[in-house]
Formats: C-alpha cells, sequence, structure tokens
C-alpha cells in the first residue's frame, strides 16, 4: 500500500548569527547550512496496518509524513502510495489520504465547526447521503453532537481536536496520517482519541501512521513501530521485539524489615537503597527474576515484593543514547 | 473543466462569515465620509483656484471620489486577507496542500469573497447619503442605463483584476515571509498607478501614459469614470475587452508563479 524508498531529504538553512555587526554582515552574505532531514528513509506499509512513527524532536517524522503527504519534494528516492507518487499526482492523490497536523488547524477558526465540515464536504465532492452518514458516524465516536454548532474559537483544544480528527475522515480516505495527533491533551481526551483510531482501523480497516511523543499512544496502538533519529532509520519492527531486544531490564522494589545486609546479586544494579526498601534494576539476559527473588528472601526479611517491566520510555531513552540522536 | 464546486462553496462560507462584521462596516462608513468630504473639499479648493480649463468637471470628479470611498474594498491593495499570511508564515498551508483543489483558484476564491462582503456591507449606505447630499458635494446619477451597466461590468471585472494583482502580494510573501514588506511596496506603488491619490486625468499627460500602459488603472479608475460617463461608451466597450485581456494575462502569470514557489516552499516549523 504505502512503499517508501531511499528517500533523502535536505534543508538549505540560512546561519543566523546574533549581533549587530553580524546581522549586517548577513545582509550582504548569507552563510547557508545543509541540514539533512531524512537519510536514505526506506519502509513498506500493508493495508490496515498501525504504525507508530517515533524519534526524538527533529528527527524527520514531520518531514516524512509531509513528504508522504506531497507537501515536500525529496531530493532523491521514490514512494509510492496507493499507485501514486505524492508530490506529482497531488490532487488526484490527496482524495485518498486524511492527515491531522496536531500542531495546526485545518477548521475555519470563526465559523462554527459544521460550516468547515460543509466545505470540505464540496471540496472533496462527497455525496450527501455518504457524507451524512460519515458524519453521523463520527458524531457518534468522537462525541460531537455538543460541538457541532461551536466556532471553533470557543473550543477547548481537546475538542478542537477530535473535530479536527472527524474533519480529516469526512472523505473515508483508506490512509490516515496523524502528526502528534494527542500533543497537549489531556488523560480522557488521549484516551478518547486512541479509542477512536483503534475503532476506525478495525471497523473501516484505515491504514494509519501516527507520530507522537507520547509513548502510551504508541503502546495502546500500535503494533509495529518505525524509530527515526537524525533522519536514519533505526528500528523498524514490532513493539515486543523492541522490548525483547532492548528492554530486557526489570525492576524489582523490595520493602524488608529493617537491615544493612550489603546485596551483592550478579546481573542487578542497584538503583536505590534505603534500611527498608531497595529498588534493583535486573539484566534477564544474565539472571533470571526468580533466582534474584531467591536470593533476596535467604538474605532479608521479605514484607513487599513488585516487579515491573521497563516503561517504554526508558528504552527508549536507552535507544536515543545508544544511538546518540 | 474541473468542477466549481469547492471555490463557489468557499465564496459563500466567506461571504457569509464576513457580512458578520457589522460594527466594523459601520465605522468603516463614518471613516470612508471622513475621507470623501475631505478629498471633496481639497478638490474644489483646487478648482476654484485654477484659471484653467480642468480635464474633468468638478461635478464628475465629486461622482469619481464618492465611487472610490464606497468601493474602497475592491480598489484598494492593502486590503489584505490576514489568515492567508498565516497560513503562509505559520506553516498551515500545510493543510491547503491536502486538499484535492487548486490552491491558486482556492484563494483566489477567498480574496475575492472577503472584498465583496465587506463592500456589499459598506457601498450602499454611502451610495445612499452621497445622493442626498447638497448640491456641492452630490453624487449625480449616470448619464443613461447603458452607461451604468456598463459600468457594473467594468467594476466587477475591474474587482477580477485587482484580485488578480493582490495575489501576487501572496506570492511575494513565500518567499519574503514578511506580509507587511509585500503588502507597503504593492500597496504604494499599485495605488498611486490606479489614481487612488491623484485621479490619472488630472496627472500630466507624460505620467498618463504610462498609467495606462499597467493595470492599475483599470480596477478603480477606469470603472469610475465610466460611470460619470468622462469615458464614452465606446472607448468603454474597449476597455472592458483590455481589462479582459489583462484578466487573463495576470491569472495565467499568477498560476505560474505560484507553482514555482510552491515547489520551493518549506513548510515552516513543526
Amino acid at each position: 500500500m504505502i512503499k517508501v524508498e531511499g528517500i533523502n531529504k535536505t534543508f538549505k538553512v540560512p546561519k543566523r548569527s546574533t549581533g549587530m555587526v553580524e546581522g549586517i554582515k548577513a545582509l550582504f552574505r548569507r552563510e547557508h547550512t545543509i541540514v539533512h532531514a531524512l537519510n536514505d528513509i526506506h519502509f513498506s506499509i500493508e493495508p490496515g496496518e498501525i504504525v507508530g512513527y517515533i524519534g526524538p524532536n527533529g528527527a524527520g517524522k514531520s518531514t516524512t509524513i509531509k513528504v508522504m503527504s506531497g507537501i515536500l519534494v525529496p531530493d532523491s528516492g521514490t514512494c509510492s502510495i496507493m499507485g501514486y507518487t505524492p508530490w506529482k499526482d497531488r490532487v488526484e492523490y490527496v482524495k485518498n489520504i486524511g492527515v491531522v497536523f496536531g500542531q495546526r488547524s485545518q477548521l475555519w477558526w470563526d465559523v462554527p465547526v459544521l460550516d468547515s465540515f460543509e466545505l470540505l464536504k464540496d471540496i472533496y465532492n462527497i455525496r450527501e447521503k455518504e457524507y451524512k452518514e460519515t458524519l453521523e458516524l463520527l458524531t457518534d465516536t468522537l462525541e460531537l453532537q455538543d460541538i457541532l454548532h461551536s466556532p471553533v474559537r470557543q473550543l477547548s483544544l481537546g475538542q478542537r481536536m477530535r473535530c479536527e480528527i472527524a474533519a480529516s475522515l469526512l472523505h473515508s480516505p483508506p490512509i490516515l496520517f496523524l502528526d502528534e495527533p494527542t500533543i497537549g491533551l489531556d488523560a480522557v481526551s488521549k484516551i478518547a482519541v486512541r479509542k477512536f483510531i483503534k475503532t476506525i482501523n478495525k471497523e473501516k480497516q484505515v491504514t494509519v501512521i501516527l507520530t507522537t511523543h507520547d509513548m502510551f499512544d504508541i503502546e495502546a496502538l500500535a503494533d509495529r513501530v518505525i524509530l527515526i533519529g537524525k533522519g536514519s532509520l533505526l528500528y523498524d519492527g514490532n513493539l515486543q521485539d523492541l522490548r525483547r531486544r532492548f528492554g530486557s531490564h526489570k525492576t524489582i522494589t523490595v520493602d524488608y524489615k529493617p537491615s544493612n545486609t550489603p546485596l551483592q546479586i550478579p546481573g542487578t544494579t542497584i538503583l536505590s537503597k534505603t534500611e527498608i526498601r531497595s529498588i534493583l534494576s535486573v539484566d534477564t539476559t544474565q539472571v533470571t527474576i526468580s533466582e534474584v527473588i531467591m536470593k533476596l528472601s535467604n538474605t532479608l526479611e521479605l514484607v513487599d515484593v513488585s516487579i515491573s517491566a521497563q516503561p517504554i520510555e526508558d528504552i527508549l531513552i536507552q535507544l536515543y543514547k545508544e544511538f546518540e540522536i | 473543466m474541473k468542477s466549481m464546486k469547492p471555490y463557489i462553496a468557499v465564496l459563500r462560507l466567506r461571504l457569509l462569515n464576513g457580512m458578520q462584521y457589522r460594527a466594523a462596516a459601520f465605522a468603516g462608513v463614518a471613516t470612508q465620509f471622513f475621507w470623501g468630504f475631505i478629498y471633496v473639499m481639497i478638490f474644489q479648493a483646487f478648482y476654484a483656484q485654477s484659471q484653467t480649463n480642468q480635464p474633468i468637471s468638478l461635478e464628475e470628479l465629486v461622482t469619481y471620489l464618492w465611487l472610490q470611498q464606497s468601493f474602497l474594498a475592491f480598489i484598494m491593495l492593502w486590503f489584505r486577507d490576514n489568515e492567508l499570511f498565516d497560513l503562509i508564515t505559520s506553516g498551515n498551508i500545510a493543510y491547503e496542500w491536502c486538499r484535492p483543489i487548486g490552491i491558486y483558484e482556492f484563494w483566489y476564491s477567498k480574496l475575492l469573497a472577503q472584498r465583496l462582503s465587506s463592500a456589499l456591507l459598506r457601498c450602499f449606505p454611502i451610495l445612499f447619503i452621497a445622493c442626498l447630499l447638497p448640491q456641492a458635494y452630490r453624487m449625480t446619477l449616470p448619464p443613461t442605463i447603458q452607461t451604468f451597466l456598463l459600468f457594473c461590468i467594468a467594476l466587477i471585472l475591474g474587482l477580477l483584476v485587482l484580485v488578480a494583482i493582490s495575489m501576487f502580494i501572496y506570492i511575494s510573501v513565500f518567499i519574503t515571509l514578511s506580509p507587511m514588506g509585500s503588502l507597503l511596496v504593492f500597496g504604494v506603488i499599485g495605488e498611486f498607478f490606479a489614481g487612488m491619490v491623484v485621479p490619472i486625468p488630472l496627472m500630466p499627460s507624460w505620467l498618463q501614459k504610462i498609467v495606462y500602459i499597467m493595470p492599475f488603472h483599470l480596477t478603480a479608475d477606469f470603472p469610475f469614470r465610466v460611470y460619470s460617463g468622462h469615458i464614452p461608451n465606446g472607448d468603454a466597450i474597449q476597455g472592458i475587452v483590455i481589462q479582459l485581456l489583462w484578466l487573463i494575462v495576470l491569472v495565467a502569470l499568477g498560476k505560474v508563479a505560484f507553482n514555482q514557489v510552491m515547489k520551493k516552499v518549506i513548510v515552516q516549523g513543526g
């Protein structure tokens, strides 16, 4: 469905220097730096997949989305989505995609949400009957009944984002690009958005590509993650593998009766230790959890034990460090 | 021929939306009256002092000035659409790209609607009252029905030409990213050559020659002089043909330029 091969994109950025003298110099001669935003990016996505596209700020996530939605033309490489090259067949191609840029708005600020929707209906030339059906479905699942008639400027960010998502799905596109759809939302709205993405993916087989910094989004939605950093592809695979490969550490928190016995168990590192509580990080490739607990109970009088997997956030931090991005 | 539906839809929405700003329109009417009176008085003084015969009669000139004030939204290049500037400078234009429509045409419709809605709210009160003023300030009716019809055609075509010119302001913002700079350059030059500062008939003849080569006078000066009968009907028809030609040229050039900047553009931020 989506095939991206060897995409490169560089930006020429004029160097901005501070200070009066430098500023005057810049009037006559601009120095430029070349930023490699994307380096030989390649992946392919099958219909019906939800793919999480992750990476630190400035990694090139949005640039990739922009290339895939036909906004940016890459320097080299090919991209074929449903048989179209996005930046070449723009008008024909964009009928098939829905895009949400979390940091931007496609709704008209001063008019009721419904007016914006009506305009989109005409822009996409959606038939009356289909429009009504889709709108009804979207209104129900995103709970828009009460806000459809309010001007966008009166909506909260969470309400607005739900409307933005609805707006990008009015023409029932088979592909949906979400660029940080949960940015700035509170927990309730985030969950609503996630649930909705899951629903349309299941029921309408919409292929979803989403970028986010919220790892709970990824955990809740994506079976597959693509990690990029500094413009290069670093990892492409499912979340469990990522955990297995980079998240082999578990954290054990033990509470015990006051004791000063030093804890030295091979394969673990002590994250913190007091008289009554220790937190250990266990490398499960070296030692199993049960061994560690056994050793602990031999030396200490245990009160409580809890084991947690390393949160995906930590895995990412570790990954970013490992790849130096 | 591609469907016109999206463009008509955006025109309609914009028009309805723009008509809501009644307070702004009321203030606009008051301002335009103020300026109208000042201009009329300036030219009255000017005509009273002058010995020679002027190329345009005072009566025609007063009508010309009131038309200028009523249709300000049709003729002023600085009349801007901040939303489009924001789209360009903030990067929200990304969304416009993801629509299956021609963006030039889409923006053209938006700009047209904005000027239409603004003028519709303002022109009628000004025209109505200007026709009831005492003799010296009064706006006269066009000499014949034919003249009036020609004026309507010329005014609408003038508006279309103006919007085509103003598209270049927005195109230039893609390169400069500075709306104010582009506006100033286009505003000052365009309005001078459109006869907004000094009516064109009062300009020296060498300057008139330059003015007539450019399209700006077709937006304001030409339709207003058709109205007062200063341009005879025969010449008016000729002028309308020239308007049409300019419109075609400007739109064609605009689309080429637009596609050029679009290719180069880097969507700002995020």
